[in-house]
């Protein structure tokens, strides 16, 4: 029997992908090639993984170059989402640098006859006593990195890092100011074609005649490819393609689709559909008296549109049997499965590579339309196509984030102290990104001749984080609750991950009758929260944010002021947000101020701007957000039908990070939703003395709202 | 096909093309000048906004005979590497942007701006940015770069 104690555990990218070759690479002319299996997203995530590696490796940040991610070469580490990029992506590569470092200098000591522990690094020389030096590149034949990685060598620690925990630029910006193309949508390849999908402006109908005898006729037309209902055109320019496509539609006849709910009872048709039932959490407390009143109440999201300001875009090339696809999607790999799903084919014949494109904000439509460039590429005799979304098709046919009803029953006891508390949630599935299953989740894959069903969306586990039960289990110590989510069974409007599932539905469920409950006690809603939280970080969030927006601010006429809170999945960053509104004609937010604790922040400054930006788009959702629909179909397809806030009625944003070097860090992106939203329906309250609890918080919304109060 | 002249970046050009024919697809295909994007295609987002004699305008509706004669410049025209406009500076001293699709057409909002108003206030910027839609949450960064250069170009 092993007396040993067990092994230190590897992070989880590196225990799925060990080798260090396929990490870290020492290249010619002084360079460090480092090769994540995340993907930019606009996130500043290779920024902060080169900050990891400079720091672990002692090189300058300058020398690192970031490779994209590519099914060819790169380590698999499943989709860039859920805030995980740094957690998993940035702990993997510090262990790996760590590794690496250790096995050039055990090299180096041996070249130069000095014991390791005398030598010192500076970017990238190795030098010790006596003048003695050499260096990363000097080594690189003799130092192997085809290696498993070991648990055993341990990184700096907090003290002695350089780079990662202060603010360096981003390395992309450059590109993207001076207009050198880095977007997908402005990768120029040979012989490139272009191609465009037909799809139906009626919900779930299928295309079951077409004449083509028109879009034959356009100019610069390469093929047009049927394949039972799906259906597009190859053109060698993108006019001739959107002229071709316009020709094709007129001549395409539909079946009927399938009805859409009413877009003005969520909630009803939510509650009506057949649903999967799961308990996510109870805590049961002792023998108690019979609650003094229960408050029952109901909150509902719409449906929302993940909006990329880019249409969505992709380009493939096949070579006999084998394609290459150039993708925005966030998981190369899990893309990767799916194609071969779909086109019958050994995944090693399939090379899918990461180009940057704009914010998707979760599984919007990059996935989808790389199957449709590999589909209308097979008509193009070896050359690329690219094929690009309309904003109408965008704003339509890619999934949205699910909209949510979320029942919440308070038991307060006669001191208005909540003795019982029972959280219920109707939502579709809050996830079907592809690679997941043993059918694909691609658009095109239910369209084909022999179609595949469309995916009805489910919930990542508990232990992931969950999907519409994200951020449910309350972090305060109420002394009983269940906790209860329904799944939807159908999906008449298509669902998939929007940024915190779940999370911003919930958050804001739980902090506006958290503000409710406070206000019947007469008690200060933060010094309410407060009492309830046990755990310091959350604590330190909520007085930093109260401290730095002066809490709480004089009562002014047209102004209002509210807080939320959240620790997003409950286990990673913990954010407070405090709003101030002012009510007019609409309602404006003047100000957000928020604290945030992300344990180590590599990148302060990175930090603050995805908080911002998390800040400001929560806003927008909060204020505007609705994806628009009648019985037949989705209407809100463009930006005058879909408005989301301009720079005029962007709030001031005010970002305070409490800094813990010591403690792992954790992503920022998803962080500020759920608390912001809360803080606005708080702030509206604070200012006009109604509760709404239908997003968005409109004018007719408050109107509404003051209707229905007593 | 006729011939259409204007002067890009500050070079005469002409090009044969067709009269209804955008200008941002002529941009970003035969003259493989990818700054200006497609984001709507309707005007809406401000995405491929080029300056047309000084103006900020869409040039995904623009069609090619409405360019004739004109003063067109795009965000590649406004600086370079070896000499950024103070935009282009500014953007990079705020962080301006998260993904960055958004920016070119931001670039030419206010580089058209600060021609016509070179002092401008901070609602004055936001006014002129309006018509620019950001999805990322930058609109603040934004704003601070455009003061930014703004003050370092009323400093030289």
């Amino acid at each position: 029997m092993s007396t040993s104690s067990p092994a230190p555990k590897l992070p989880v990218s590196l225990a799925a992908n060990p080798r260090l070759s396929s990490w870290v690479r020492f290249t010619d002319h002084g360079r460090v090639a480092i090769s994540p299996g995340k993907v930019e997203i606009g996130q500043g995530i290779v920024t902060a993984l080169a900050q990891i590696a400079a720091d672990e490796l002692d090189v300058e940040i300058v020398r690192i170059e970031m490779i994209r991610a590519s099914t060819a070469t790169s380590p698999n580490e499943g989709v860039t989402s859920g805030s995980l990029s740094i957690q998993q992506s940035g702990r993997a590569l510090r262990q790996v640098c760590a590794e690496v470092r250790q096995r050039f200098l055990r090299a180096a000591s041996e070249r130069l006859g000095v014991d390791a522990s005398r030598l010192d690094i500076d970017d990238g020389t190795i030098s010790g006593p006596g003048n003695v030096r050499t260096s990363y590149w000097e080594l690189m034949d003799e130092v192997s990195l085809d290696h498993d990685a070991a648990a055993g060598p341990t990184a700096k620690s907090a003290a002695r890092r350089t780079v990662a925990g202060h603010s360096v630029q981003r390395v992309d910006i450059p590109d993207k100011v001076f207009a050198r193309p880095r977007f997908i949508h402005d990768l120029a390849l040979p012989g490139l074609m272009h191609g465009r999908v037909l799809r139906p402006d009626i919900s779930g109908a299928r295309l079951i005649a077409l004449n083509k005898e028109a879009a034959r006729a356009v100019p610069g037309l390469v093929a047009i490819v049927r394949d039972g209902g799906f259906a597009g055109v190859v053109a060698d320019n993108e006019a001739a393609a959107d002229a071709a496509l316009k020709a094709l539609r007129k001549g395409a006849t539909w079946s009927p689709g399938e009805p859409l709910p009413d877009e003005d009872d969520l909630a009803g048709f939510l509650k009506s559909q057949p649903v999967e039932t799961t308990v996510i959490d109870t805590k049961a407390a002792g023998p108690a008296d019979k609650p003094a009143q229960t408050l029952r109440r109901q909150y509902t999201r719409p449906y929302i549109a993940h909006a990329s300001i880019a249409p969505s875009c992709a380009i493939a090339r096949w070579d006999s049997d084998h394609v290459h696809v150039w993708t925005h999607s966030q998981g190369v790999y899990l893309l990767r499965a799916d194609l071969a799903i779909v086109l019958k084919l050994p995944a090693e014949n399939i090379v899918v590579e990461h180009i940057e494109g704009a914010g998707c904000y979760g599984h919007n439509a990059a996935d989808d339309v790389a199957l449709d460039a590999v589909l209308l590429a097979k008509a193009a005799d070896g050359r690329p196509v690219r094929v690009q979304w309309s904003r109408h098709d965008e704003m339509s046919h890619a999934p949205f984030g699910a909209a949510m009803a979320v029942e919440i029953e308070a038991d307060l006891d006669a001191g208005n102290e909540i003795a019982g508390w029972r959280h219920a949630i109707w939502s579709n599935g809050h996830a079907a990104r592809p690679g997941r299953a043993a059918q694909p989740a691609l658009l095109a894959a239910t369209e084909i001749a022999n179609p595949y069903p469309r995916m009805i969306s489910t919930n990542p586990p508990a232990a992931n984080g969950g999907g519409g039960d994200r951020n449910s289990v309350p972090l305060y110590d109420f002394p009983a609750w269940t906790i209860t989510s329904h799944r939807l069974l159908t999906m008449p409007v298509r669902t998939s991950a929007l940024r915190t599932l779940g999370g911003q539905g919930n958050v804001f469920a739980i902090e506006s009758l958290l503000d409710e409950i406070a206000a019947l006690r007469g008690e200060d809603p933060i010094a309410f929260r407060l009492r309830h939280l046990r755990d310091e970080r959350a604590r330190d969030v909520i007085s930093a944010a109260a401290r730095r927006a002066g809490w709480k601010p004089q009562r002014r006429s047209g102004l209002g002021h509210g807080v939320g809170f959240a620790r997003y999945k409950n286990m990673g960053a913990y954010c407070a947000a405090i709003a101030e509104i002012e009510s007019d004609d609409d309602i404006r937010v003047r100000r957000l101020t928020l604290a945030v604790d992300v344990g180590e922040a590599i990148n302060p400054d990175g930090v603050i701007n995805q908080i911002e930006g998390g800040a400001i788009q929560a806003t927008s959702w909060v204020l505007k957000e609705r994806v628009r629909f009648d019985r037949t179909g989705i209407t809100s397809t463009s930006w005058t039908d879909y408005p989301i806030l301009t720079f005029s009625e962007v709030p001031a944003v005010d970002v305070e990070i409490i800094q813990r070097p010591e403690i792992e860090p954790v992503g920022a992106g998803e962080a500020a939703h759920g608390p912001v939203t809360a803080a606005i329906a708080n702030a509206v309250y604070d200012c006009l003395g109604v509760r709404v609890r239908d997003l968005p918080i409109t004018r007719d919304k408050i109107i509404a709202a003051m209707e229905r109060a007593p | 096909m006729p011939s259409i002249q204007f002067r890009l970046n500050g070079a005469a050009i002409a090009v044969d093309a067709d009269p209804d024919r955008t200008l941002l697809d002529l941009l970003r295909g035969r003259l493989g000048a990818t700054g200006a994007h497609f984001g709507c295609g309707a005007g809406e987002c401000g995405a491929c906004y080029v300056m047309v004699d000084g103006r900020a305008m869409a040039s995904c509706e623009m069609p090619m005979w409405s360019v004739a004669d004109k003063d067109v410049v795009t965000v590649e025209g406004l600086g370079t590497v070896e000499q950024p406009h103070p935009l282009q500076r500014a953007f990079i001293a705020e962080q301006a942007m998260q993904c960055g699709y958004c920016v070119a057409g931001i670039l030419v909002s206010a580089a058209a701006l600060l021609k016509r108003n070179p002092s401008p206030t901070e609602a004055e910027v936001r006014a002129a940015l309006d018509r620019n839609l950001c999805r990322c949450g930058s609109h603040n960064r934004m704003v601070r770069a455009v003061l930014r250069a703004a003050a370092e170009m009323a400093a030289s």
